[in-house]
C-alpha cells in the first residue's frame, strides 16, 4: 500500500468520506474551544449528561421526520437539551441539590424516554444510529448544519469572550460589577447543547461529547494560556477525525468509535510524554536559576 | 479627608436589617450606618454573620427584614473583596488579564482593555509591589502575590465603597502590612472601607471603627470601646445560641440599645 493509497485515496475515491472528513474537521472546531471552557468550569461530565439528555427530543423529531434526518433530530435536540439544562438550573438554584446532581437525574430520565420513543416506531438499526451516529451517511445538508454550528460557535465565544473568562474564575466578581453571570452562563449551555447536536449525527448521542472532553483534556496538559488550550483542543479534534477515518476505512471497523479511540490514543500519549508527565520525572535535569 | 467624604448622601444605613438563611436569622436585627469616608472592621466569632452582612450591603442577599439604604450610591459603586476560596485559582489568566477585569465597568462585557487601561493596570499593580508579573499565570503565584494581585484589581474598580472579605487570612505579614497601607490610602482619598476581620489585635491597631457582630449587633462605634473584655465574651457566648426549634422572633423582643447610630 502506498502512502497516497492509505492517506488521500479514500477520500479522493468516496464522496461518504470528503464529507464525513469535513463534518469531522468543522465539529473540531466548534466542540475545542467548548471542551476547553466545559472543563474549566469543572463541567466534563455535565457535558457527557446533556449529551444523553438531547436524545428524547432527537427521537421526536426522529419520529416526526419519519428517519434520520439531522435538521429535524437537531431542533428536537435542541429542544431536549436547553430544557434539561434550565430545568436542572433552576432545580439547582431553588433546592438544595448541587447541578450535577440534578443534571443526573434529568439526564437519565431523557434517556430512558429517547430510547422508548425511539424503540417504539423505530428498528434496532435505527436506535443504534441514534446512539452511536452514522458519520459515513452525512449529506450535505448535515454537513451545511455542523458547519453552521462551528461558525456560530466561534463567533460567539469571540464576542463574549471575557465574561465568559470572568464568570468562570471569579463569578462573585462578575455579580458583583453587575455583570449578568447568568445569562452568559446560559448563552454557553446553548453552545454546548448545539454542538452536541452537530457532533452527534457523527458520534452519536453516547460519544458526541467525546470531541469536547477528550481533546480538552489533552490540551490542558500541553498548553499554559486559554488561546493555546482552545488550538491544541482544535488540532486534536481534527487529527482524531482524519486518523480516526482513515484508519477506520482501512480497518472496516466503525468510525465514530475509531474517531473517539484516536483522541484517546492522544490522550494517553500526553499523559506519559506531556509536560507534568510521569517519564519525564524519571529523568533528572538541572532546575533553573530564576 | 477627601473630597468623596463631602460629598453629601454617601452614607450606608441600616435599618433593623435581618438577613435569614432558612429562616434562620445570620444577622439579626442590625441598625447603624457606615459614615462616608469611614473606616470600619465587622469583627465577631465564627458564625457571626460577618460575611452575610457583607453580601446583603453589596446586594447578593436579600434583607429578610428591615432596609439597607445606601443614599445616592447603588451597589454599582461598590467594590467587593470576596473570600479567597470563592475564586478559581488555577483557571488559565495571566495576572494582567486578571487586574485589567477591575475596569470591567468601563470596558462592559466586550469592550477590549485600551493601552490606557493597559497603563493603568501596570500601574495597580506596581502599587501592591507586583511590578513585572504581568504576564505571569495566577496559577503559580503565592496566597500573598495573588492577595495583591486582588487588591491590584479593587485599585482599577475605583469604588467609592470597598468591602473586604477576610483580607488577610492565611497572608504573611509583609503583605497584610502593605495591603493596610493601601487601605490607609483609600481612606485618605475619602473612600468608605469596611473589611471583616478575625484579628483583633489587627482590628485594635489599624481600625478606628468597629462592629462587633454575634448575629446581633454587640456594639458599633469606637474600637476600643466595642471590642471591650464584657463586649468580647458575650459576642462568643451569643454566636453559639443556635437552636434548630427556635420560635419565631416576635417585635420588640429584642434589646436594641447596643446597636447606635453613629452617622
Amino acid at each position: 500500500m502506498t502512502l497516497y493509497s492509505a492517506l488521500v485515496e479514500p477520500f479522493a475515491d468516496y464522496g461518504f468520506m470528503r464529507r464525513a472528513l469535513v463534518a469531522t474537521l468543522a465539529l473540531s472546531l466548534g466542540s475545542g474551544p467548548i471542551g476547553v471552557l466545559l472543563m474549566l468550569r469543572r463541567m466534563s461530565l455535565v457535558g457527557d449528561a446533556m449529551a444523553h439528555a438531547v436524545l428524547p427530543g432527537a427521537a421526536i423529531g426522529f419520529l416526526i421526520a419519519g428517519g434520520l434526518s439531522l435538521p429535524m433530530m437537531g431542533l428536537g435536540g435542541l429542544v431536549a437539551g436547553l430544557s434539561v439544562a434550565l430545568l436542572s438550573g433552576l432545580v439547582s438554584r431553588t433546592t438544595a441539590l448541587n447541578e450535577d446532581a440534578s443534571f443526573a437525574s434529568f439526564y437519565l430520565s431523557s434517556l430512558a424516554l429517547g430510547v422508548l420513543i425511539v424503540s417504539l416506531r423505530g428498528s434496532n438499526v435505527d436506535l443504534l444510529h441514534v446512539l452511536f451516529g452514522t458519520i459515513l451517511a452525512i449529506d450535505a445538508e448535515s454537513l451545511c448544519l455542523v458547519g453552521g454550528i462551528a461558525s456560530l460557535t466561534l463567533l460567539a465565544i469571540a464576542a463574549v469572550y471575557r465574561p465568559l473568562v470572568a464568570e468562570c474564575f471569579d463569578p462573585g466578581f462578575l455579580r458583583a460589577v453587575g455583570g449578568r453571570g447568568p445569562l452568559y452562563h446560559l448563552l454557553f449551555m446553548f453552545l454546548v447543547v448545539i454542538n452536541l447536536v452537530a457532533g452527534f449525527q457523527a458520534l452519536g448521542t453516547l460519544m458526541a461529547v467525546g470531541m469536547m472532553t477528550l481533546p480538552a483534556v489533552v490540551a490542558r496538559l500541553w498548553a499554559q494560556t486559554l488561546p493555546g488550550m482552545f488550538a491544541v483542543a482544535t488540532g486534536v479534534g481534527a487529527v482524531s477525525g482524519l486518523v480516526g477515518l482513515i484508519a477506520s476505512f482501512h480497518l472496516g471497523v466503525a468510525s465514530g468509535p475509531t474517531i473517539i479511540l484516536t483522541a484517546s490514543v492522544i490522550y494517553a500519549a500526553s499523559l506519559l510524554a506531556g509536560p507534568p508527565s510521569p517519564l519525564r520525572r524519571l529523568v533528572r535535569r538541572p532546575h533553573l536559576s530564576a | 479627608m477627601g473630597d468623596r467624604a463631602a460629598m453629601s448622601g454617601g452614607a450606608i444605613s441600616l435599618r433593623d436589617v435581618t438577613v435569614a438563611y432558612d429562616r434562620h436569622p445570620a444577622v439579626h436585627h442590625l441598625s447603624g450606618s457606615f459614615a462616608p469616608g469611614s473606616l470600619t472592621a465587622i469583627a465577631g466569632p465564627n458564625g457571626a454573620g460577618k460575611s452575610t452582612l457583607l453580601k446583603a450591603l453589596m446586594g447578593e442577599l436579600p434583607v429578610s427584614e428591615g432596609a439597607i439604604d445606601r443614599g445616592r450610591l447603588s451597589v454599582r459603586d461598590f467594590g467587593y473583596l470576596p473570600q479567597a476560596a470563592e475564586i478559581e485559582r488555577r483557571f488559565p489568566i495571566t495576572v494582567a488579564d486578571a487586574v485589567t477585569l477591575g475596569a470591567w465597568r468601563r470596558t462592559g462585557a466586550f469592550g477590549g482593555a485600551t493601552r490606557a487601561i493597559a497603563g493603568e493596570a501596570r500601574r495597580a499593580l506596581s502599587a501592591v509591589g507586583l511590578e513585572g508579573f504581568e504576564r505571569r499565570h495566577i496559577g503559580s503565584l503565592s496566597a500573598g502575590q495573588f492577595q495583591r494581585v486582588l487588591f491590584a484589581r479593587l485599585l482599577m474598580q475605583d469604588a467609592e465603597v470597598i468591602l473586604l472579605d477576610e483580607p488577610f487570612t492565611a497572608i504573611d505579614a509583609r503583605t497584610t502590612r502593605d495591603l493596610l497601607e493601601i487601605i490607609r490610602r483609600w481612606r485618605s482619598d475619602g473612600r468608605t472601607v469596611i473589611a471583616v476581620l478575625h484579628d483583633f489585635e489587627q482590628v485594635r491597631a489599624h481600625f478606628p471603627e468597629t462592629l462587633l457582630l454575634a448575629r446581633e449587633p454587640i456594639e458599633w462605634g469606637a474600637t476600643a470601646s466595642a471590642l471591650s473584655p464584657a463586649n468580647l465574651l458575650r459576642a462568643r457566648a451569643m454566636a453559639e445560641s443556635w437552636d434548630e426549634a427556635a420560635p419565631p422572633c416576635r417585635p420588640g423582643a429584642h434589646d436594641h440599645a447596643h446597636a447606635h447610630d453613629h452617622a
